[in-house]
């Protein structure tokens, strides 16, 4: 029964990644042209069409873009761009990037360390932000909650780029607790990973804490609670067993939307902390202009969001009871 | 053809005075008037629309083109504006590198020939005057604007209370209400007093020294804060805007067909809001930037370059961002067209398109406008991000996201470079906190059903 739920929502997210790849396409073929992309690269202002040429033989650009009238039978559709570049990224084949590089080889190299900085994030913002959220609902209606509220609003209003470098310059500079930047694999990782840790569990808290306390506070006005008051449970007994109890289901199953995403790691942590993956491996793809590996990424980065959709679906068949298959 | 004016300019000012239109023309509804009464009845809501509005000053006197008499050549490859008028000569005036905040003399020392000895010294900068010879003259000179910013904001504020509650005085005491000045009365004049009095410190003190400090290649800091100013609005409000068209009529009319239309519209949403933002926004933002490279007889110069990389990006930003907004409306209008007054239209044999404009359309508005506000401090801040990243705005361009990625690796220097971030920091945060306070008094206000 699961496995046919599972096929069934595998077919349901191919017409959506049919869609992605079309636009990606359009995006990087139809918007500019192969030749167009060549003379980017190459920059100057004088290029010759041999060189034009080169380039795009170089890298596999040579095709027309839908249909070759050169080839022969099938290879009609199969000789062009989009069969090659394109329909090619459904069995994650990307390819080689522009610099020459296999994209494959380093996209499972990058994803680890990109993990081990996500993951952490993840749990230890989780378990900060219900922490924090548990504590205003708790006050709520005191001074204590609104300077929580006011605490967030303030955290939330300041760039993250802003504790990046605050937590570079404090820990890293001032204080020399960790490096600045670098990373390392194995046990040595960790006094790596801390500050990039830290610095987006802060930079989560404001948006995170307040969005917890809605939740906490709209399910504290459901029939449950007030069974259990009426039973006469204290108040924080009802709050930390029956309301936290029943909060963790919308709680988790918005998390595990998130976990596969994990493996792209974060743009600007990563590269502020000179951590080499898929993160920063995208942010140089991008000052680099190399358009394969940009491609890969926004593919890959559909395909694992699409996944932790289909995961959510069946982690919430799997937690909740009240859901059935349909 | 050579136009004195940019493209920007006239996008924003043209959705600022639609706005203002809107805003005028929907106050005749007394369901409306009602939401902004609530709105405006709560002082922190009306303390940060002042502070939003003076924001909202500052982008609009730096959107108006200032014409310089025949014969004089603009020294700046900018457009020039009024507020560049007002704030000269420190967009121009510029020293050889850093220096702090109010300094007399450069922060990095140069070596010179005294008597034939090599000696290390501070060179004195250009712009502060004369008649500053110590580092106690400026602490003076400081002291003095200060005291004077805070008396004449202090009056000002006073005469212009007086008069409000003078005249509210007049005309409630015919009706026979009572005369307390309410407390939003009260935050306002606190507001508008550290608002005015801070106008006046900043710009007295510009007048005669570099606010905060200069740059790399010794820009005036406080300049290009201020002018920053301009590059959030526009990129908070024009993107908003871009993206009303699409998340409207396609929200409005998957909603309300449903069948195939809303069938294909939510297709079309599902499959953009898989990708993720940053990658969506990075791929599109290339792949203009390379056409623009391309096509450069579109473009004919620099300023217009930056201008047409502006709108781009706020234009990506409204393309990749409507998906939420027409999600919101698509619900809403799901729920809306079982309601009587709709029903009662289709029965009276009221045309769809008519339905869906007169009655469909002015009750999402509310809607539109929280996302708006609530979108536009997440719009500021994603802007020093993609700046980051490089799919932000173009380099020309003035901007918070700009100076950080300019003055990111000054914080490892020795020693330590740290008003050029300071101050793009600070001034977002008061943009941002402004704009997040002031989202959440028109959430509640205008959507009551939502209580946090």
């Amino acid at each position: 029964m699961m496995m046919g739920y599972f096929l069934r929502r595998i077919f349901y997210a191919l017409p959506i990644l049919i869609g992605i790849n079309l636009l990606t396409f359009a995006l990087f073929f139809m918007v500019n042209s192969p030749d167009d992309m060549a003379r980017m690269q190459l920059g100057q202002k004088h290029i010759t069409e041999t060189a034009v040429t080169e380039w795009k033989i170089e890298r596999g650009y040579n095709y027309p873009l839908f249909y070759n009238r050169e080839a022969e039978g099938v290879n009609k559709f199969r000789d062009t761009l989009f069969f090659k570049k394109s329909l090619r990224l459904f069995v994650f084949d990307f390819g080689f990037s522009d610099a020459g590089r296999d994209i494959k080889q380093d996209i499972s190299t990058r994803m680890w360390p990109s993990f081990a900085i996500a993951l952490p994030s993840l749990l230890f913002g989780l378990i900060v932000n219900i922490t924090f959220a548990m504590l205003m609902v708790f006050f709520r209606g005191t001074y204590l909650d609104l300077s929580g509220v006011i605490f967030c609003i303030m955290l939330m209003s300041i760039s993250s780029l802003f504790y990046i470098m605050g937590g570079q310059y404090l820990f890293g500079k001032v204080l020399r607790l960790v490096p600045i930047s670098g990373y390392d694999y194995g046990l040595e990782s960790l006094k790596f990973i801390i500050l990039p840790v830290m610095v987006s569990v802060i930079s989560g808290l404001g948006g995170g804490g307040r969005w917890y306390r809605t939740l906490f506070i709209e399910e504290m006005h459901k029939d449950y609670v007030k069974t259990a008051r009426a039973k006469g449970l204290s108040e924080r007994r009802v709050l930390f067993r029956h309301v936290l109890k029943n909060a963790m289901l919308p709680i988790l199953t918005g998390v595990v939307v998130i976990i596969p995403t994990l493996f792209m790691g974060s743009l600007v942590l990563e590269s502020f902390f000179g951590i080499p993956g898929l993160g920063s491996y995208l942010i140089d793809a991008i000052y680099q202009q190399d358009f394969a590996i940009v491609r890969a990424m926004v593919f890959l980065g559909s395909v694992l969001y699409l996944v932790g959709l289909m995961l959510t679906d069946v982690s919430y068949v799997w937690l909740d009871p009240r859901v059935r298959l349909a | 053809m050579n136009r004195d004016w940019l493209w920007s300019d006239g996008c924003f000012l043209g959705v600022l005075l639609v706005s203002a239109v809107c805003m005028i023309w929907s106050a005749r509804k007394p369901h409306h008037r009602m939401a902004f009464k609530r709105l405006f009845e709560k002082p922190v809501a009306v303390s940060a629309a002042i502070f939003l509005s003076f924001f909202l000053m500052i982008a609009v006197f730096d959107s108006i083109p200032a014409y310089h008499a025949k014969g004089s050549v603009s020294q700046s490859m900018q457009h020039t504006t009024l507020l560049d008028k007002a704030l000269a000569p420190i967009g121009v005036m510029g020293e050889i590198t850093y220096s702090s905040p109010l300094a007399l003399t450069s922060y990095v020392s140069k070596t010179v020939w005294v008597h034939g000895v090599a000696e290390q010294v501070y060179p004195r900068l250009r712009y502060p005057a004369e008649h500053f010879k110590t580092q106690a003259d400026i602490h003076v000179f400081c002291m003095h604007v200060i005291e004077k910013a805070l008396l004449d904001s202090f009056l000002l504020v006073f005469a212009f209370s007086v008069v409000v509650w003078g005249g509210r005085r007049i005309l409630t005491q015919e009706k026979g209400q009572s005369v307390v000045p309410s407390m939003p009365f009260f935050s306002a004049l606190v507001t508008l007093f550290v608002c005015i009095s801070m106008v006046l410190i900043f710009y007295d003190v510009s007048r005669e020294l570099h606010v905060f400090g200069t740059g790399k290649i010794g820009q005036d800091i406080f300049y290009h804060a201020i002018k920053s100013v301009r590059t959030g609005l526009v990129i908070g409000l024009l993107t908003t805007v871009f993206m009303m068209p699409l998340a409207l009529s396609f929200g409005v009319m998957s909603g309300y067909f449903g069948g195939w239309v809303d069938d294909v519209v939510q297709y079309v949403y599902t499959t953009l809001s898989s990708i993720p933002g940053v990658l969506l926004i990075t791929a599109s933002v290339l792949s203009i930037q390379t056409y623009l490279a391309n096509h450069p007889h579109l473009i004919s110069n620099l300023a217009d370059d930056a201008d047409a990389r502006l709108l781009a990006l706020c234009f990506i930003l409204g393309l990749t961002s409507w998906t939420t907004l027409c999600r919101l409306i698509r619900a809403e209008v799901l729920k809306l067209r079982e309601i009587d007054y709709v029903l009662a239209g289709t029965a009276l044999g009221t045309s769809r398109f008519k339905i869906m404009t007169k009655h469909l359309l002015p009750n999402v508005m509310h809607i539109v406008l929280v996302t708006m506000v609530l979108d536009f401090s997440f719009l500021v801040l994603a802007e020093a991000v993609l700046a980051y990243i490089g799919v932000g705005v173009s380099p020309m361009t003035i901007s918070w996201g700009n100076m950080i990625n300019a003055a990111r690796l000054e914080l490892s220097r020795e020693p330590v470079v740290w008003w050029p971030i300071l101050a793009a920091f600070s001034f977002m945060f008061m943009l941002v906190l402004s704009s997040n306070v002031f989202a959440d008094a028109v959430r509640d206000a205008f959507d009551p059903r939502q209580d946090g």
